[in-house]
């Protein structure tokens, strides 16, 4: 018989958790059956899955591929969901791999009171998602911040913005002569004899100030999004922001000013959806996903200790 | 005006729903690669034990990561891939 692991998706506590039945109908990742594992007041749920598939050498090759990664991240989702219907749950980061049952209840004894703080912590509330996004500006420097370091003050820098070849042309012919770009400036060419401002100063002072405006319009967007988040935030018991989705990933292009999570109790979903429509403004778009396990607040940066210390004692 | 924003308050949050299938894949890893519990010693392995040297799932993962420092939400690096 080929060799096997335990996988392991989540946690949670005797309290609410799934019946037999609806564990017996679930598939988890690699289309294997799903179990729980009582041990010490928590249940983990696991698969037994082959490490010809799970070992590390075959997942250095699949992690690799974005469908197994995708087929797996949504098997392990459905787990975690149909847990989390029913039982304040843990879920496991994505692809933890135990060689048998016993380790996984060795664990369950190491972390016990580690795991049920943040049991404690996620029961009766659910992660909401709230992603904000602004159209892009259609400058090649606007999507990143090599576009704004001060260095770049010139002609040259106009490929540093976020891939894009189709840079906007006063920036690429420089000089100050560029045709369709903002006008007025041309007129000096050559008539500098008042002493004042020639064409490429011209270029510069117009090139500072457009950068000056971009950062400005960067600047409010980045300002709408720490406000939006600090009302959400508000309404939360505790909030983490992701990083902003890669557009290769996600495949919007807008600007993802907001990519946050929120851990709200269940009798406040209402005010948390209220006061994300009342922060709804032109030029954002925002979207709430959700609601979701409380994957963004099981790990261990979260302030899940400080948090149970204080609320339990 | 409260009520009308209640209302539809309540209807975003109902149509937040979605079933699994649903859930857009980008979401879903930035929950499962950045989030949830991260268990080490005496497990086979991890995802944060793989030395993830290539392509596509590495540019992935960092952009996901949170070990990348979040100084704005505001931007993208795509200079990674």
């Amino acid at each position: 018989m080929a060799e096997t692991g335990t996988y392991l998706y989540a946690v949670s506590g005797e309290s609410g958790r799934p019946e037999p039945a609806v564990l017996d109908a679930l598939t988890g990742v690699a289309g294997t059956p799903v179990r729980a594992v009582a041990h010490g007041g928590l249940v983990a749920y696991v698969s037994t899955v082959p490490l010809e598939e799970f070992g590390e050498e075959p997942l250095r090759r699949s992690l690799e591929d974005l469908d197994w990664v995708g087929a797996t991240a949504r098997a392990h989702h459905h787990v975690v969901e149909t847990v989390a219907a029913t039982a304040a749950t843990a879920p496991v980061r994505l692809v933890t791999v135990y060689s048998g049952e016993d380790k996984i209840r060795e664990m369950l004894d190491r972390r016990h009171d580690d795991l049920v703080a943040v049991l404690s912590r996620v029961a009766g509330r659910r992660e909401w998602g709230v992603k904000a996004y602004t159209p892009r500006v259609a400058e090649p420097a606007a999507a990143g911040a090599a576009g704004r370091d001060e260095g770049e003050a010139g002609r040259g820098a106009s490929g540093g913005g976020r891939g894009a070849p189709s840079g906007e042309p006063g920036a690429r012919e420089g000089g100050g002569a560029s045709g369709g770009a903002a006008s007025g400036v041309r007129a000096e060419d050559g008539a500098s004899g008042r002493g004042g401002v020639g064409p490429g100063t011209a270029y510069l002072q117009r090139r500072k100030n457009s950068l000056r405006d971009r950062d400005s319009a960067w600047r409010i967007s980045a300002e709408r999004a720490e406000q939006l988040h600090a009302a959400l935030a508000a309404v939360a018991v505790d909030s983490r922001r992701h990083r902003p989705q890669d557009p290769q990933l996600s495949g919007r292009d807008d600007l993802m000013l907001l990519n946050g999570a929120y851990l709200v109790d269940d009798d406040r979903r209402e005010e948390f959806a209220a006061t994300l429509e009342a922060l709804s403004e032109p030029g954002i778009v925002i979207e709430l996903t959700g609601p979701w396990a409380p994957y963004s607040f099981a790990a261990p940066d979260a302030p899940a200790h400080e948090r149970g210390d204080r609320d339990g004692g | 005006m409260a009520a009308e924003t209640a209302s539809r308050g309540a209807a975003l949050a109902a149509e937040g729903r979605l079933p699994a299938e649903r859930v857009a894949l980008v979401d879903l890893l930035d929950r499962l690669l950045a989030g949830g519990v991260v268990i080490t010693g005496d497990i086979v392995l991890s995802i944060a034990d793989i030395d993830l040297v290539r392509v596509s799932l590495r540019a992935l993962l960092m952009s996901v990561r949170e070990s990348q420092p979040l100084d704005t939400g505001v931007r993208h690096e795509p200079s990674r891939l």
